[in-house]
């Protein structure tokens, strides 16, 4: 027996160590490189390590193939309603999520009221606040099926929408609310006749507006079942007294959420990435309710051992809020791991209603596509 | 418009107007992994100007098509997230109405109506 320790000693060989994985990285580096450690005082390891060359000491290739992204790169819808919708995107990076997101916000177009010509307004709200309110209602129309107005173009039927709000409260009749669905699509254009200098010159011919409809909105296919109107009716605009009056026409074009938020076709859009709570020790009996009960997100469960054990389980990490809650005592942060893993991202997009919120993720994709075609046309 | 040497075109900064951040850092992840790719960052010079400079250091190739390929590699990640995106809303909706569907049938007398695959 002796000898046999004399021996083992003597003989180290390589091959009993344990193996280290070849192709991958160690343990620690892969969560380094995959997660952020949300510790007590600040989170690490938060950036993400793009740099091709990164572990090439290791022998490991860091650099993205297209192949590998289209491999693990997968979406799972979790909630899809008409205004608002959740997502999971896995294998993406946060440079591109952010630049979804930012075009989500701030360079989809939309269509909202940027004209105002008030014809009376006897009321208390003044013609700029209620020009700008108006400007905030959102409009429940497909901006794709519109051009962009610019200074040189006249207002026609391809890139101006006309409304009208003529609401009168008379005297003796108690104060009455102005909502939007006062708001009428007028598609035929401008009513309001520009005043022109030569009044003796084409009498019989119909009169100039401030738009130049060549044919009705309402022929346009996509208009004949569904009127344009504000997407919800109920948004006060003005109050008024008896014997105000309000009269205007709104001239509602298409715009980017970067000239002004009024254009934003999101209510607003975000994404956080995965919690990942792990224990690290088996935890027992008291410490497992103490720390059931100090979530307030209920993530951890208990389970029954039998003979009377219970053990905390991680049930729900998705709802984690990362409160920090359950490493706050002593001792509590050798036993939970609070972390984030830094490829998966839960989206959600809460759209104002001018576009079903799948259709304006296409859409930010499409125009992040383009952004793209336009760099490389520049450098060629 | 690129500045660099007219000598060396290995190493240069491309300045993009009409840019800010949304394009610029989804570029320099994607230049980043490109192992050709010694430096690259990019650099606001001044927020109330709409203008981009990237910079892009290569080992040897012109960085004029280093970027290039950057771009490339990123419209291309954008339409594979944009048919994987399509796919699975098609999926979602498709095993939506199968549900409501099967809740239909289990309330009405077992009818069993077409199931969309």
């Amino acid at each position: 027996m002796a000898e046999g320790a004399g021996e083992e000693k003597k003989k180290f060989s390589i091959w009993d160590l344990p193996d280290v994985p070849v192709g991958q990285l160690p343990p620690h580096l892969e969560l380094q490189r995959s997660r952020v450690s949300c510790n007590k005082d600040a989170p690490i390891h938060t950036e993400s390590i793009q740099y091709s060359g990164a572990y090439a000491s290791m022998g490991i290739d860091n650099s993205s193939r297209l192949d590998r992204f289209s491999n693990n790169f997968r979406v799972e819808v979790v909630r899809l309603n008409e205004d608002d919708m959740e997502f999971d995107m896995i294998g993406i990076d946060a440079a591109i999520a952010n630049s979804f997101r930012r075009i989500l916000i701030a360079e989809l177009p939309t269509m909202a009221i940027e004209k105002v010509l008030i014809a009376n307004n006897t009321s208390i709200i003044q013609d700029e606040v209620l020009a700008h309110r108006l400007g905030l209602v959102p409009i429940r129309v497909d901006p794709r099926l519109f051009d962009y107005l610019s200074e040189n173009d006249q207002p026609n039927e391809k890139n101006t929408v006309v409304f009208k709000l003529h609401v009168q409260c008379k005297r003796g009749s108690p104060r009455i609310t102005v909502k939007s669905d006062a708001l009428k699509w007028l598609p035929n254009g401008s009513e309001l006749v520009k005043e022109t200098r030569n009044a003796t010159s084409d009498s019989s011919s119909k009169p100039e507006t401030y738009t130049y409809f060549g044919c009705s909105q309402e022929t346009i296919p996509e208009f004949v079942k569904n009127p344009i109107i504000p997407k919800y009716p109920d948004i006060i605009i003005a109050k008024l007294g008896p014997g105000q009056e309000i009269e205007l026409e709104a001239h509602a074009v298409k715009g980017i959420g970067k000239t002004h938020a009024k254009w934003s076709p999101v209510a607003t859009a975000w994404y956080r990435m995965l919690p990942e709570v792990v224990l690290l020790e088996d935890i027992e009996d008291d410490l497992a309710e103490e720390l059931k009960s100090k979530c307030p997100v209920n993530v951890f469960d208990i389970e029954d051992l039998g003979k009377g054990r219970r053990r905390a389980t991680v049930a729900r990490p998705r709802a984690c809020t990362l409160c920090r809650e359950c490493i706050r005592g002593d001792d509590w942060e050798k036993r939970v791991a609070l972390r984030r893993v830094k490829d998966h991202f839960i989206f959600t997009i809460e759209s104002t209603g001018a576009l079903p919120p799948e259709v304006l993720f296409t859409e930010a994709v499409k125009i992040l596509e383009d952004k793209c075609e336009r760099v490389i046309s520049e450098l060629s | 418009m690129e500045h660099g040497s007219f000598t060396d075109n290995s190493a240069a900064t491309f300045s993009l107007t009409d840019e800010d951040h949304t394009i610029a850092n989804a570029v320099r992840f994607t230049l980043n992994q490109d192992p050709r790719v010694t430096f690259c960052g990019y650099s606001i010079p001044h927020p109330s100007e709409a203008r981009v400079n990237i910079r892009v250091q290569t080992t040897g190739d012109p960085a004029r098509e280093v970027l290039k390929d950057a771009c490339q590699n990123l419209m291309l990640m954008c339409r594979h997230v944009r048919s994987t995106f399509d796919k699975a809303i098609e999926d979602f909706k498709a095993s939506n109405a199968v549900k409501a569907m099967k809740i239909d049938s289990l309330d009405s007398s077992g009818d069993d109506s077409e199931e969309s695959e």
